[in-house]
């Protein structure tokens, strides 16, 4: 998936958690959380701030939630402490793409055993 | 009431004791911080050459205040005549109060006399930061580089100071150098002692 397919769909989702948060019946909401279809579920996390982390993966994968946290906690660290990095633009720190691999690899093995 | 104990006061603030003080520092401040300091200057500069020499100067001011701090504090105000003393002093102390552990290792250069080289596999500073590609062969150790540049030229060793990154075999990060040349007169005075 390259740059401007993942800038649409964030901008997609962007604007369809916002809707979800005035369509819903109950008071209080703050958007969606799990989006559950056939081929896929797509976890989503928002922070204090309203940036939202979200990671799309084969349904019904367990611990999505710790895996968002944890990416949050990488974000804050190689990306927001980088001072080349410009915020709202794509992100591009090599720290953080190997580190976001890492956690990845290391939650796959620990989910799937191999 | 919690925490009523006489404290001395002292007539002039001079008399005071300097205290340790607090030894750590939030690395996360730290690291904020540092990317100000980064951001700022990029404003300011045109190219990235004057990025790293205003970051060495930033480092510089660092490096003579932590010389006379150390010197006073830990050597009893005693300072250091020879070549090997300093550099010792610069790797271990100077490293140690400043980021908590000794540089890596310390190494004499092969090609050239005047060359010694500090190594450690990841700067502090450098800990959160991604060099853009297009950035090329800019290096925010240039602070550290400075730092050091301020604690030898202070102490009597003029140097020119500079950071590198030094690729290494299996590891995706490189290590990073500071390259310190020494100038001819510490070079003959050296001689001369001995």
């Amino acid at each position: 998936m390259d740059t401007n397919d993942s800038l649409r769909v964030a901008s997609l989702w962007h604007s369809m958690h916002a809707i979800s948060q005035q369509l819903s019946p109950t008071t209080g909401c703050s958007g969606i959380e799990l989006l559950e279809a056939d081929t896929f579920d797509l976890h989503c996390f928002q922070s204090l701030t309203g940036t939202k982390f979200f990671v799309v993966c084969e349904p019904g994968t367990q611990h999505m939630e710790a895996l968002l946290k944890v990416v949050y906690e990488l974000y804050t660290d190689y990306v927001l402490k980088n001072p080349f990095y410009e915020m709202e633009m794509p992100i591009r720190c090599e720290l953080f793409d190997i580190n976001l691999t890492q956690a990845v690899q290391k939650d796959r093995v620990a989910l799937l055993g191999r | 009431m919690i925490g009523t104990g006489k404290i001395k006061q002292y007539a002039n603030v001079l008399d005071k004791p300097l205290g340790k003080g607090k030894q750590e520092v939030s690395l996360s401040a730290f690291a904020f911080l540092f990317s100000e300091l980064v951001q700022y200057n990029q404003t300011q500069v045109d190219n990235i050459s004057e990025l790293e020499t205003r970051l060495e100067d930033a480092g510089y001011a660092v490096g003579a205040r932590v010389l006379e701090l150390l010197c006073q504090r830990d050597k009893g105000n005693r300072r250091e005549t020879r070549l090997l003393g300093i550099l010792s002093f610069v790797h271990s102390t100077v490293w140690k109060v400043l980021f908590g552990k000794v540089a890596d290792s310390l190494e004499k250069g092969t090609e050239h006399e005047d060359e010694y080289m500090i190594s450690e596999k990841e700067l502090l500073v450098n800990r959160f930061i991604s060099i853009p590609k297009d950035m090329g062969t800019f290096h925010c150790g240039a602070f550290v580089a400075g730092i050091v540049k301020g604690v030898l030229e202070n102490a009597g060793f003029p140097a020119v100071v500079t950071a590198h990154f030094v690729p290494v075999q299996g590891q995706q990060r490189p290590r990073t150098t500071i390259l310190i040349k020494f100038a001819e007169e510490v070079l003959r005075r050296e001689a001369r002692l001995g």
